[in-house]
């Protein structure tokens, strides 16, 4: 293998894991609240039909990532109406939210499947992008994959260094003593379920509009589920999250090191990949219980209210 | 004014079977809304939807068609989520039994007698319980989170049926078209009547509806699923082996939707092709909680679902709309469930004025 073919895989791996590193940091956040929200490949659906639709009427790809963001944030508002406030089973609330979400965009985006738009295009750095290697894997991918860079370091901040990943992480392990402390413990909540929701509309958006600049019916396939995964794989840990994110990016792109490698694998099998996986990962993290009992917030996916 | 939620301090009987009709009443009306914002008025295209597509025998023969595989599947999730064991991989299982039950039956073809009808059901049948065994054993054995799993298995058996309709099983004399090809009559389902599609699979449904109805309502095992599904910890006290239950809840459900995979290849369809399923396990969810995980409930519920398929069809040939309304109406319904399920533990109050909250006591000089 040839270090060009090389630069090429780590390139399409930052690409391929984007968009699950994007859905995965707002899950994290939301999970670390103490809030499961199974509805990310809904409201990633939904963002990536409405950021299309927007960017191709107005011509602003910016608008589109932005109501993309306001979508996604509109469809965990509901979850977090139905879970946080009557209180209802979290799995059960997220599950009607995917399908709430993967019909909602089908219906909306029935008049847009396979429509040309011009998207995001590659942003190389000068210099920078010309590191061997690296280079064009770091310096030379389109603006919402920096953006997914500058979010992952200002989530890593807020998590790791300030205020607001205490009180975070406080609500999510103790809610209870959380709420004796004085924190607002159901706002912190809905708040972490709304930036879910935002994380997932620009993942959403960066499907439509960077990766695979079109819409197509169910074009997330199933990320949503897989940025799931990933945060039971990081252990709830975020650079952890950041590791997954990419390697998982590089088991859907394997097709395209085969077809460099010449191998001959038929597609269809070599999509199952990421998800083989995915579960493969689940097996070997989840295999000890007692690990995914330290890591895992306490409170995650139980119902909380004030008073009780 | 100010409306609050009260406890009710017990479940009310009431609003648990009050809330799925609510659900379905708020549904339609929120799509008679969508529908006027579009320009279609409500009450016609609310008649396309739901009444038109069984206003004929042919209409009704196809509702049946429909209601089989939803039912099927929903009446398997059913015995899985008493357990809470959350079983999200209907859509695969149903898809590894269609596969395995075409594979059997492409092999067949030239057999005359009718035992390949009962191979083709019970090799579908054993391919959708394997599939969810997969899931059962990930569980048990390596304590993997079955949403996801069984989940990843959709995706895995959606793309082993591609690899097989675009390979092994293509039909050699179909034009390279990806499909199998079409069954020898002895593994067809006989139809019910001359005329639709209707077909012997109902009795299975049938059969089914009783056996899960028995399972759950009258059988120890039943019960035991779901004292094991209200607290998992109670359960283990009184010494129900928890590990068989999860493989008994998964073989079951993935099982019956294997069986609906097979009834569909060998019934409506009559070979493989890529789109078995337009979302039937996906549709099961939310007929499983509509339906209360009540057999019963669920016969009426998946009636429900499969005449929104129907319309849903209809309304894209006469409407122009998209087919996506089915599915949209189905997470809808299952929003409007959920937040409808509140009034059974708690009772809406109208407060006609804000009231200050009373201070809360502190003391103060003591500890």
């Amino acid at each position: 293998m040839d270090l060009d073919l090389l630069s090429n895989i780590l390139y399409a791996m930052v690409r391929c894991g984007t968009p699950l590193l994007l859905v995965a940091l707002g899950e994290l956040i939301c999970e670390k609240s103490g809030v499961l929200n199974l509805g990310q490949e809904g409201m990633m659906l939904f963002g990536a039909v409405i950021g299309f639709i927007v960017a191709l009427n107005s011509g602003n790809l910016w608008l589109g990532v932005l109501l993309s963001m306001a979508a996604g944030m509109l469809l965990s508002a509901l979850f977090a109406l139905v879970a946080l406030v009557f209180n209802a089973n979290q799995v059960a609330t997220g599950l009607a939210l995917t399908i709430f979400g993967v019909g909602l965009s089908s219906f909306i985006g029935a008049a847009w499947v396979g429509k040309p738009l011009a998207g995001f295009e590659p942003l190389a750095i000068p210099l920078l992008s010309s590191i061997p290697l690296i280079g064009r894997m770091l310096f030379a991918q389109d603006l919402l994959v920096y953006l997914s860079f500058v979010l992952f370091a200002l989530v890593a901040w807020a998590l790791l260094k300030s205020r607001i990943g205490l009180i975070i992480q406080a609500v999510g392990e103790n809610p209870d003593a959380a709420s004796a402390m004085g924190l607002p413990v159901l706002r912190v909540r809905m708040l972490a379920v709304l930036f879910g929701g935002a994380m997932a509309g620009l993942a959403g958006a960066y499907l439509s509009l960077a990766y695979t600049p079109m819409w197509a019916e169910n074009m997330s396939a199933g990320r949503g589920w897989i940025a799931l995964a990933l945060v039971v794989f990081a252990s709830w840990r975020v650079w952890r999250l950041l590791l997954g994110a990419y390697l998982f990016g590089l088991a859907s792109i394997l097709h395209l090191v085969a077809q460099g490698l010449g191998l001959a694998v038929p597609s269809s099998l070599l999509a199952m990949l990421p998800y083989v996986a995915t579960i493969m990962v689940l097996v070997l993290l989840s295999r000890d219980a007692l690990r995914t009992r330290l890591y895992a917030p306490v409170s995650l996916g139980q119902p909380w209210q004030p008073g009780h | 004014m100010l409306l609050s939620l009260e406890p009710r301090g017990q479940q009310s009987r009431v609003m648990l079977w009050c809330s799925p009709l609510l659900a379905a009443g708020l549904t339609l009306a929120c799509g008679s809304l969508l529908f006027m914002l579009l320009g279609h008025p409500p009450l016609l295209t609310l008649h396309t939807l739901l009444i038109a597509p069984i206003s004929d025998f042919y209409g009704l023969g196809e509702w049946l068609v429909k209601t089989l595989p939803i039912l099927l599947c929903a009446l398997g999730l059913a015995v899985a989520y008493q357990a809470r064991i959350w079983n999200i991989g209907a859509e695969g299982q149903l898809l590894l039994g269609a596969l395995a039950g075409s594979a059997l039956a492409v092999n067949l073809i030239d057999m005359q007698s009718r035992w390949a009808l009962v191979l083709v059901l019970c090799g579908g049948t054993l391919a959708g319980a394997a599939w969810a065994g997969l899931t059962a054993w990930l569980r048990t054995r390596f304590n993997a989170n079955e949403i996801l799993t069984s989940i990843m298995l959709n995706y895995i058996a959606l793309n082993l049926l591609l690899f097989c309709v675009h390979g092994p099983l293509k039909d050699p004399a179909g034009f390279n078209f990806p499909e199998s090809a079409m069954f020898g009559d002895a593994s067809r389902l006989p139809l019910l009547s001359e005329e639709g599609r209707a077909h012997a699979g109902v009795y299975f449904a049938l059969l089914a509806l009783i056996a899960v109805w028995v399972l759950l309502q009258r059988s120890f095992v039943g019960f035991q699923i779901k004292v094991l599904g209200l607290d998992q910890r109670a359960a283990g006290f009184v010494g129900f082996r928890h590990k068989r239950l999860i493989w008994l809840a998964l073989l079951i459900s993935g099982g019956l939707a294997g069986l609906a995979g097979a009834c569909e290849v060998s019934g409506p369809i009559g070979q493989l092709v890529p789109q078995v399923s337009p979302g039937y396990g996906y549709a099961a969810i939310t007929v499983a909680f509509l339906g209360r995980l009540n057999p019963i409930g669920i016969l009426f519920s998946s009636l429900l679902m499969a005449l929104l398929y129907l319309g849903g069809e209809h309304a894209q040939m006469s409407l122009n709309l998209p087919q996506a309304i089915t599915q949209l109406f189905q997470g809808m319904m299952l929003f409007f469930l959920l937040a409808c399920d509140v009034l059974i533990l708690y009772r809406p109050r109208l407060k006609l004025h804000w009231t200050r909250r009373a201070p809360v006591a502190t003391t103060v000089g003591a500890l």
